[in-house]
């Protein structure tokens, strides 16, 4: 879907309506039908009348200021905004008559008349609707002389590391504003002043880095002239030509267009037509794709005998015959299960198709895991068993038909913003929230959003709660027995019904542990059940817990209880992480699963698998990544193939991964930049930036997104070759020649995926899974009949305390999550301009805790857990509640997982990272830990400079 | 393998299965979990450790009652083929 040459997308003025009435008029002699409540303007626009605008465009709500849109309606005195007036049937509408001509051309006269000249200079200049409609008014002169006050000396806000506001260029249309309202929800910007005075201000005419604006760049994308512009297209221009791509962050997959001149990007704009974001964006997707060009980027294979060598710089295939050589002699060694691989969920569905492919064909282990590991694992084993599938079961437009929204373990204003902003529109208009969660996180209290249940539940605690709700529904007589009758299996229901209405269960009983008083509980039970559509969505605040599988499976009791699944506006919604990790699951990247989540143990799909691959594939389940550190302790697990997860830094005891990479004798890192874990490995194998790719990703609404190439992969080869290439090392053929031919193998051998193709994804932008027979353009709501199981099952769901407990010696519970603008382990992020707004982690703790142990705000404090001990500087807020301390995770030198432990959910090891018993103290260096991890990162960058040097010495030698 | 944490995480296997009112259910999910999830060499490792302990303890950490039972009674059916072999 290549566009060639920038044209502006069809802009129809208004949003569309989607009423089933229909209106009837005449436009300019057209006849022309719409539903009602659409405006005039975009009534003409869709019968390919362009009425002449300013302040109206199609992604936000008609605001009638400009004056430009005037039109003559028959029978009708003056001369109406198009924008705002509403169709009626038999209307007689004229778009263009002279009269409306010379207002337009007064209107455009005045617009000018207080508007820099500079066009040829500008960098708006042939992007720029206001040169356009000065151009179709008509517009020759400016009767008003341009030596009277104006604007155009106004001076620049350069403050965003992103883009310029230029109020000099500004009209004041306030599609800005409405913008930063409407679409993002934020509310940073407003019209300051009045009339002539009437300038457009950030906060309270603070710069734009200083005031409340995220960054999502959405009035960047609203803004007509160069007011708001990206910095990139002052420094090098427009675009010429855009590709439409998919984001590489998180489990949102916004739908871009990667704006280029040749195989520079210039821009990431929203691509409209993405149905996850509908033309939005974040800061990070939007703005922070530097990263892929970044001079840390490692483009050459590297391989060495020991993590104390320095790299050597090799070929491509003298890397992949190393690597092969090592894998195979390790095997020989130490036996077949003694290496393993780990996917990447930042890589495509087809590049995770051929790691989990070759770890189980040309390895011939199960030993293949990957990141949802320590995510959404929990959501895979507790939905599987709750509903038959291991995926959420709506859209991302589903929100929009919700009443009560409950939003459990998850912060989406930070984490999947585009979708908070969908969320937020929704809240606005009135829907309910609950919100379940230790931290006063941004959706509580925000611009015209405030929770109407803030359960600020002590970590750890989750069960307790979920079952509290659940007492409530069933004691108070709240079930849905009709759906329960007729959806799910009596025998299981009746036992997790006389289960919670014990007393123990209550909302007064689990007070105590829960610290959230059971008026509350009573209160948003109560809401959830009879408001009208009720729609969970939750995150890592439910699933990271040593009772992740039986919060998740707690969360679908509730759903499957109040009758609030298989239909829009409600459902049970896990908000998956990254930006394919969905998809790296339903490619089989588990240890006991085969693509498309069939257990390895059944005859009849392995067959399948073996008929296909042409070897025989083993039936037991491997060992997950907490396992395979184990392993390689006890000295059984001895080889790694990890693409593109940085386990050092993401997962928990960072010391216990430390060691057990160290024990192991070959690990293969496949990645874009040396990071944590790379510094303990044997063979770099250099991979891709989104940039550089082709494929598809599948985010958390199942919705499987194409990604294009917009340049060559800067190392020569794309991911799927490097693994192409390991695999025929090994002995195991692969052939493939383009990624489309790795998708039609995956809907050949998986079920949900029979009838996906690139040619479909090309004609319909993306589909969600399952898509096939009984659904060729693909499946938007889950369980609509039945369950993917058939009957929904319920299971009891007991609170068990965590082992992690506070004590004497660890009186604190530290919690962790992730902010906007920095993403997960940073490798991305850390290398854009994002820093600006967070260049450290700190350690958020409450006022009493803090003046309990002396230490002021900014101040270097220890945290010291069983584990280890890392030191943070400090940040005093009462959005944690007192007892609970809370960091972040995206600077490697935090060391924030040095201090989490190995206390893991029962039923998948996804660890603990929400519930860690800590202490807190002041201190005056860095922790022992750190000051190991500074030198042996200090080391390591050495080796990797050495190579850079010995490279360069070799060239001077060679005169090459 | 670290039988200690192998002990551990069985206990918590065990501590979601021990809710379910009917006994056979849950000795047979305990069972059923070990087979989907647990790796054979982790599987081989418990089953070798209670072979060894029959009580079921290593020092202070004890298997719970639920996981000895579920595991000493299925030990054959968790037993990996390859390793029922030899």
């Amino acid at each position: 879907m290549q566009e060639t040459v920038i044209s502006r997308e069809r802009d129809f003025g208004t949003p569309a309506r989607t009423s089933s009435q229909t209106v009837t008029l005449v436009i300019d002699g057209r006849t022309v039908t719409v539903p009602e409540g659409t405006s005039v303007m975009r009534a003409a626009a869709e019968a390919g009348i362009a009425v002449p605008r300013l302040c109206a465009t199609d992604s936000l709500e008609a605001f009638g200021s400009c004056r430009l849109c005037l039109v003559e309606i028959e029978g009708r005195r003056g001369y109406p905004a198009s924008c705002t007036t509403l169709v009626e049937e038999g209307m007689v509408v004229h778009t263009r008559t002279d009269r409306l001509q010379k207002l337009r051309r007064n209107v455009m006269e005045l617009y000018i008349s207080d508007h820099p000249l500079d066009c040829l200079t500008c960098p708006s200049n042939g992007d720029c609707e206001l040169q356009e409609m000065a151009g179709v008014v008509g517009l020759r002169e400016v009767r008003y002389g341009f030596e009277g006050a104006s604007h155009v000396a106004d001076c620049a806000d350069k403050s965003n590391p992103y883009f310029v506001y230029d109020p000099s260029k500004c009209i004041v249309c306030s599609r800005c504003v409405r913008a930063c309202e409407e679409i993002q929800g934020t509310f940073a910007l407003t019209v300051q002043g009045r009339g002539f005075n009437s300038r457009i201000v950030a906060g309270q005419d603070d710069s734009f880095l200083e005031s409340d604006c995220v960054s999502c760049g959405a009035c960047v994308q609203a803004c007509p002239t160069a007011a708001l512009e990206e910095k990139n297209v002052y420094q090098m221009g427009l675009p010429v030509e855009s590709i439409v791509t998919t984001c590489a962050y998180c489990g949102v997959g916004c739908g871009f267009k990667a704006e280029v001149q040749g195989q520079q990007v210039i821009r990431m704009t929203p691509w409209k037509d993405g149905k996850a974001n509908r033309g939005h964006s974040c800061v990070k997707g939007r703005f922070a794709w530097g990263y892929a060009t970044h001079k840390d980027r490692i483009t050459r294979p590297m391989i060495r005998r020991s993590i104390d060598d320095p790299w050597q710089e090799v070929s491509w295939e003298e890397a992949i015959r190393y690597a092969a050589s090592e894998f195979r002699r390790i095997q020989q060694q130490y036996g077949r299960d003694a290496v393993g691989g780990i996917t990447s969920s930042r890589c495509t569905n087809e590049e995770t198709w051929l790691v989990q492919k070759l770890v189980r064909a040309a390895f011939g282990t199960n030993n293949v895991d990957t990141c949802a590991r320590v995510c959404h694992s929990p959501t895979g084993y507790g939905l599987k068993q709750t509903l038959g599938e291991s995926a959420g079961t709506q859209t991302f437009d589903s929100v929009m038909h919700a009443n009560v929204i409950m939003v459990i373990g998850a912060n989406p204003t930070d984490a999947h913003p585009v979708f908070a902003s969908r969320m937020k529109r929704r809240l606005r208009k009135g829907a309910r929230l609950i919100v379940v969660d230790p931290r006063r996180i941004d959706l509580v209290a925000g611009p015209h959003v405030r929770a109407d249940y803030h359960l600020q539940l002590r970590p750890g605690t989750n069960v307790a709660l979920l079952t509290a709700l659940a007492h409530v529904i069933v004691t108070e007589n709240l079930v849905d027995e009709d759906f329960v009758a007729a959806r799910c299996e009596g025998d299981s229901f009746r036992q997790w019904r006389d289960f919670v209405a014990r007393p123990e269960n209550s909302p007064e009983a689990t007070e105590s542990i829960t610290g959230v008083p059971a008026a509350l509980v009573r209160g948003a039970a109560r809401l959830y059940a009879t408001g009208g559509n009720g729609a969970i969505y939750y995150g890592l605040g439910v699933t990271e817990h040593a009772q992740g599988s039986t919060a998740v499976m707690a969360i679908a009791n509730l759903a499957m209880a109040t009758g609030n699944i298989g239909r829009e506006g409600v459902g049970v919604n896990p908000l998956r992480g990254q930006n394919n990790v969905q998809g790296s699951c339903d490619m089989g990247s588990f240890p006991h699963e085969f693509p498309g989540y069939r257990h390895v143990s059944d005859d009849a799909v392995r067959a399948s698998f073996e008929a296909a691959w042409g070897v025989p594939l083993q039936s037991e389940p491997g060992l997950r990544i907490p396992n395979m550190f184990d392993a390689a302790l006890s000295g059984t697990f001895k080889g790694l193939y990890c693409q593109g997860e940085d386990i050092v830094q993401s997962d928990p005891n960072t010391q216990h991964v430390a060691a057990a990479l160290r024990a192991m004798e070959c690990v293969v890192v496949q990645d874009i930049f040396l990071n944590e874990t790379a510094k303990y490995a044997h063979v770099f194998l250099p991979g891709c930036s989104f940039l550089e790719k082709d494929g598809t990703f599948t985010n958390a609404e199942r919705r499987i997104s194409r990604v294009r190439k917009v340049m060559e992969p800067l190392s020569g080869m794309a991911d799927w070759q490097i693994t192409q290439a390991l695999s025929n090392a090994l002995g195991y053929p692969m052939n493939y020649s383009h990624p489309s031919e790795i998708m039609d193998e995956i809907a050949r051998l998986t079920p949900t995926f029979a009838g996906v193709s690139y040619e479909k994804l090309d004609r319909l932008g993306s589909v969600q899974w399952p898509c096939n027979e009984q659904a060729p353009e693909g499946t938007p709501v889950m369980h609509v009949g039945e369950f993917v199981r058939g009957k929904g099952r319920f299971f009891i769901t007991r609170y068990v305390p965590s082992d992690e407990r506070t004590s004497s010696r660890f009186p604190l519970l530290l919690t962790t999550g992730r902010i906007l603008s920095q993403y997960n382990v940073g490798a991305q992020t850390r290398r854009t301009p994002n820093v600006v707004w967070h260049d450290e982690d700190m350690l958020e703790i409450h006022p009493q805790d803090a003046q309990d142990r002396g230490i002021v705000d900014g101040a270097w404090v220890g945290v010291r857990s069983r584990a280890g001990e890392t030191v943070l500087r400090a940040k005093i807020t009462e959005r944690v509640a007192p007892g609970v301390v809370y960091t972040t995770f995206h600077f490697p030198e935090s060391g924030a997982n040095v201090v989490t432990t190995d206390s893991s959910d029962w039923a998948t090891n996804c660890p603990e990272y929400k519930v860690t018993a800590v202490e807190v103290m002041a201190v005056h260096e860095p922790s022992a830990w750190q000051q190991r991890w500074s030198q042996f990162s200090v080391k390591q960058d050495r080796l990797l400079r050495e190579r850079m040097r010995k490279r360069d010495e070799d060239l001077v030698l060679t005169g090459k | 393998m670290d039988v200690a944490n192998l002990i551990r995480m069985a206990n918590r296997i065990g501590a979601f299965f021990e809710a379910m009112p009917d006994h056979a259910e849950a000795v047979n999910g305990i069972v059923q979990h070990l087979r989907r999830f647990w790796e054979p060499r982790m599987r081989v490792a418990l089953l070798d450790f209670l072979e060894q302990h029959p009580d079921g303890c290593q020092g202070e950490i004890c298997l719970m009652p639920l996981v000895r039972e579920a595991v000493a009674q299925h030990a054959d059916e968790l037993r990996p083929a390859a390793a029922r072999a030899t």
